[in-house]
């Protein structure tokens, strides 16, 4: 490396969207500790615009490398920063009812949601295993103190030590796995270890190239919350404000699963008969623990939360599947499951009340009668969790379940599939709820959706019901940008 | 734009408009109907076509839907579809008629759901794209869970969620099916899997195919009901509010028989061979077993309920019968058990209006109060249970005809369905208008109201009963076709079969 380095304005153009939340963040912190004691800033309009102006810097450059190809901005790259985007931009509307609610600090919470996006953000485009670690750090930190962020209730300090302890584990993993592959391959870099495994095989130990490679995978499998090591989600996801927990649901996820799929299709691409079994088993494991866990929660953001383990599941079905097609239907998966996903979590965040004091799938009862319209909102994300057809859940489904009977899985596809009939029990219980009980104690003092929840609600929707009706545009991105990997 | 895009999504904007407008029950209801009168009316448009050459796909439309996946919006009608979508079209707005006083709540909703229900099964029956397909058959599920789930009686929840879940559960084995035959043929088009399938483009293996028609099969076998799978069929029945229960016996389950014809004969022939001897043992075990178990029944709704089991043995039987007389009576009988039981569940749920029970016990004598009732409720009887010159009796004696030329054995019992099913269906008139009228006295005979829904169900008994030839011809020559496609390229099974089905005959 020549000591005069110095990157390209192309290079910093970039990293301009981490640039744009970070700077954003700082803002918003400079703000709050200048804040008069009776001032209040318009902190949600400014993160929401640091946010949409992320989103515009996502197209400023030109696709290609940065900083010695430690970040990588490709078409790949980019769907995943506008999805953790969006997810960012989703949940920061969301939560402007939540903290009036609860009275909450905003100036924190916003510079947090700021900075754990631009976490995300880098994950999407990282090229090295180093950058991928910083990411995922910056994107845990915050969202660590996100679900805690309630500091005197008890749910919450729950869920952020449990996340925290877990997740440091989980990095310690992938941390230990990055060692043991630098110390095989001389290099952190993706391609490089690519190259490496595909030019040396014969000198390169085995057994340690597969160790790092489980160490790795156990780490990406945390962030994903795929079984077996899920066991963290039910509980952050129930603690947490509800707000955080639809964006620990999406964002966080989506940017993992960007990692896990970059990481695994071109540095691991080499040695894929020695990771695929075990995707195989994580994928079916993930879906019959969160599907069948999920038929008896009472809970509805724990109910959430093993559907979210259930529908990492079928991502992993798309992983597993190894090849062009399957990672374009995790991709278009993923961006179809953060629309639907956030959308079920509006609901919860409009509907629980103060204190979250109705978290529970009977509290929705005869909301079809009370609040139709944010009943039949609901009713589309449901639909699409089940995987009906016309909505996002069914095509993203479908291309998961095409790309595996490509690649020949003709029993982890009839599996998944019987998987997600019985998960139409348990959505189907919460319409059941919805419509075919009358109205309870909760919906009877149910206020209708806030401005910012209706937003959420709407775009939500129009974007399931656009991937399930038109999915063109979607898909050929998604098919353009996994053609890089081959 | 052709006519029959029409007819498909004029109902879907109507269930969005009615159920968007701000508008009263009372006109929400009126405007609900005549949309359903509109598109009824435009769909007889449809009719002069098809019939005129019933075995061309006519009123085609195919354009790009999904690009990436090569999935056109691709539908078209022949003379196979034709009556199954006029009969949706033509109950459609009787249901809303008979719903009209006992709906009164969330009534905007309940005929939107009416119209969204329409727009799936209008969609089912005219897909000739396989997701297209597979995409209306799940959208009609929506529609009738919600009908059976807000508008149903005591366990209606139960209910609701046991109906959705059957037949997701075999329709998803299915949607696995078509993929791997999307894999395979690159394409979900059905003309051209067809196509390909019987010039030898497009093969499976021996496994291959039997485990794609079981996929297929077990989808559409939940749908009909075929014995065993039948068990959500008599909850459902029971549970939902009568045009629910209208619209399910007499449209709903054809879906599944409707796929039958379609799909399994001709695109996986050998299997369906391979199958049709132990298939034909489950139509006859549920000829049989529905008429006995109905026999039984002390709930009016459910007694109609297995009855259906019953009658659709016969469509089942028909079609694995592979003989032209089988296949036509089973197309018949698709369409003269959709008018009959139709019918009937109508009257059960004007009883139902009377005296809020559907307990056979709770009635005696209402022929005293309400003769007229009565008068159409036996006429309706007798078309079920196949009485020469009414609707029935031709699919039947189709079936049985076609049956006969290959098992002689199947022919036997299943005629005893007919037996049976005189037994069952006299016996509940017997017990519920004859007899003393204690306590029934109160019930008031048909209103007008009435009369105009029940009307147009007579009237197409007695005309399918006397003048089948004008349904039958356009079907028939589709079934030409079909059994051409659906003949088994392997032709020592074929052999085999006739030898089997003349020894039979000898045999006798």
């Amino acid at each position: 490396m020549p000591v005069n380095y110095l990157p390209t304005s192309d290079e910093y153009l970039r990293i301009l969207p981490e640039i744009v939340l970070i700077a954003v963040g700082i803002l918003i912190m400079l703000m709050e500790a200048m804040r008069k004691e009776d001032g209040n800033p318009p902190y949600f309009a400014i993160a929401f615009g640091g946010i949409i102006a992320a989103l515009a810097a996502c197209f400023a450059s030109t696709t290609g490398a940065a900083f010695h190809e430690l970040l990588v901005v490709d078409s790949f790259a980019t769907f995943f920063r506008v999805i953790v985007l969006v997810v960012g931009a989703l949940c920061t509307l969301m939560s402007i009812t939540y903290l009036d609610r609860e009275k909450a600090d905003k100036g924190e919470y916003y510079a947090l949601m700021l900075f754990s996006l631009s976490g995300q953000t880098l994950m999407c485009a990282s090229n090295d295993l180093i950058m991928i670690f910083i990411g995922i750090e910056i994107s845990s930190i915050s969202s660590y103190i996100l679900a805690g962020f309630m500091r005197d209730d008890k749910r919450n300090n729950e869920a952020a030590l449990k996340y925290f302890m877990l997740g440091s584990f989980a990095t310690a993993f992938l941390l230990y796995g990055v060692a043991w592959i630098y110390g095989v391959t001389g290099t952190t870099n993706l391609d490089g270890i690519r190259q490496a495994l595909l030019t040396n095989m014969p000198n390169i130990p085995m057994a340690a190239v597969g160790a790092a490679c489980a160490l790795m995978f156990v780490g990406f499998a945390f962030k994903v919350s795929a079984a077996p090591f899920q066991v963290w989600a039910p509980d952050v996801y129930q603690g947490a404000p509800a707000p955080v927990s639809a964006f620990l649901s999406a964002g966080p996820k989506a940017a993992a699963f960007a990692v896990l799929l970059r990481t695994f299709m071109t540095a691991f691409g080499p040695i894929s008969n020695r990771w695929e079994p075990f995707v195989w088993a994580c994928a079916l494991l993930s879906m019959i623990v969160g599907n069948f866990a999920a038929l008896t929660q009472t809970n509805i953001k724990r109910l959430l939360a093993y559907s979210s383990i259930a529908h990492a599941g079928y991502v992993m079905v798309a992983v597993a599947s190894h090849s062009e097609i399957g990672t374009a239907a995790a991709m278009f998966y993923l961006a179809a499951y953060a629309f639907m996903n956030v959308g079920a979590f509006a609901i919860v965040t409009q509907f629980s009340r103060k204190g979250e004091r109705y978290v529970n799938v009977s509290d929705l009862a005869g909301l079809g009668q009370r609040q139709p319209m944010a009943a039949a909102m609901l009713t589309i994300f449901l639909l699409s969790l089940i995987g009906v057809p016309l909505t996002g859940g069914f095509m993203g489904k479908f291309y998961i379940f095409k790309a595996a009977l490509d690649s020949d899985m003709i029993w982890l596809t009839v599996l998944g599939l019987l998987n997600s009939a019985v998960a139409a029990y348990y959505y189907l219980r919460i319409m059941v709820v919805m419509y075919f009980e009358e109205p309870g104690e909760a919906t009877a003092s149910a206020d209708a959706p806030s401005a910012g929840i209706t937003a959420v609600l709407v775009g939500s929707a129009i974007g399931t019901l656009v991937l399930g009706i038109m999915p063109n545009f979607v898909l050929n991105l998604a098919t353009k940008s996994a053609a890089l990997f081959r | 734009m052709s006519l029959l895009d029409l007819v498909i999504f004029l109902p879907l904007i109507g269930f969005l408009v009615i159920l968007l407008l701000p508008a009263s029950d009372e006109i929400a209801k009126k405007l609900a109907i005549g949309w359903a009168l509109v598109v009824f009316v435009l769909s007889l448009g449809l009719i002069g076509p098809v019939q005129a050459n019933p075995k061309e796909f006519q009123f085609v439309t195919n354009v790009p839907w999904i690009d990436a996946l090569k999935i056109n919006y691709h539908i078209g009608i022949d003379g196979l579809s034709l009556w199954l979508v006029i009969l949706t079209t033509f109950l459609t707005p009787i249901a809303m008629l008979i719903s009209w006083k006992y709906i009164n709540q969330r009534v905007t909703q309940f005929f939107a759901f009416l119209l969204l229900l329409e727009f799936g099964m209008t969609g089912v029956f005219v897909s000739l794209d396989l997701f297209v397909f597979y995409t209306f058959w799940e959208v009609a599920l929506v529609p009738m869970y919600f009908l059976i789930g807000i508008w149903g009686h005591d366990r209606r929840i139960y209910a609701a969620v046991k109906f959705f879940l059957y037949t997701l559960a075999g329709s998803v084995l299915m949607l696995a099916a078509m993929i791997f035959i999307y894999n395979r043929a690159k394409t979900f088009d059905y003309v051209e899997i067809v196509k390909n399938i019987q010039n030898g483009m497009l093969t499976f293996t021996r496994t291959e195919e039997l485990l794609l028609f079981l996929a297929f099969f077990i989808a559409f076998a939940i749908k009909v009901p075929l014995f065993p799978l039948h068990t959500w069929l008599p909850d459902a029945h029971v549970e939902a509010p009568t045009a629910g229960s209208v619209m399910l016996a007499a449209v709903m389950l054809k879906m599944g028989t409707y796929g039958l014809v379609r799909f399994c004969l001709p695109l996986f022939p050998g299997s369906a061979h391979d199958c049709a001897p132990w298939i034909m043992m489950l139509a006859v075990i549920g000829i049989v077993y529905g008429a006995l178990v109905a026999m039984v029944q002390p709930n009016m709704k459910k007694l109609v309920a297995y009855s259906s089991v019953s009658h659709l043995g016969f469509v089942v039987l028909g079609v694995f019968s592979f003989t032209q007389a089988g296949l036509d009576g089973a197309v018949f009988q698709m369409l003269a058990h959709g008018i009959s039981t139709g019918a009937l569940f109508m009257l059960v749920g004007m009883l139902y209006e009377r005296n809020h029970s559907l307990e056979i016990k709770s009635y005696g004598g209402v022929a005293t109060p309400a003769p007229n009732l009565t008068t159409i409720f036996v006429i309706t009887t007798l078309a079920s249970i196949g009485m020469p010159l009414l609707s029935n009796f031709v699919g039947e004696f189709l079936v049985l005809q076609g049956t006969s030329q290959v098992s002689m054995i199947a022919t036997v019992f299943a005629s005893t369905g007919v037996i049976f099913s005189a037994v069952y269906m006299l016996w509940m008139v017997q017990r519920v208008f004859y007899g003393k009228a204690d306590g029934n006295l109160h019930m008031y005979d048909l209103t007008t109201r009435e009369y105009v829904a029940l009307g147009p169900m007579i009237i197409m008994m007695v005309w399918m009963g006397v003048y089948s030839q004008s349904f039958l011809p356009a079907a028939s020559s589709q079934n030409v076709e079909i059994l051409k496609m659906s003949q088994d390229r392997r032709t020592v099974v074929i052999e085999k079969a006739t030898g089997q089905g003349a020894e039979v005959l000898h045999a006798r």
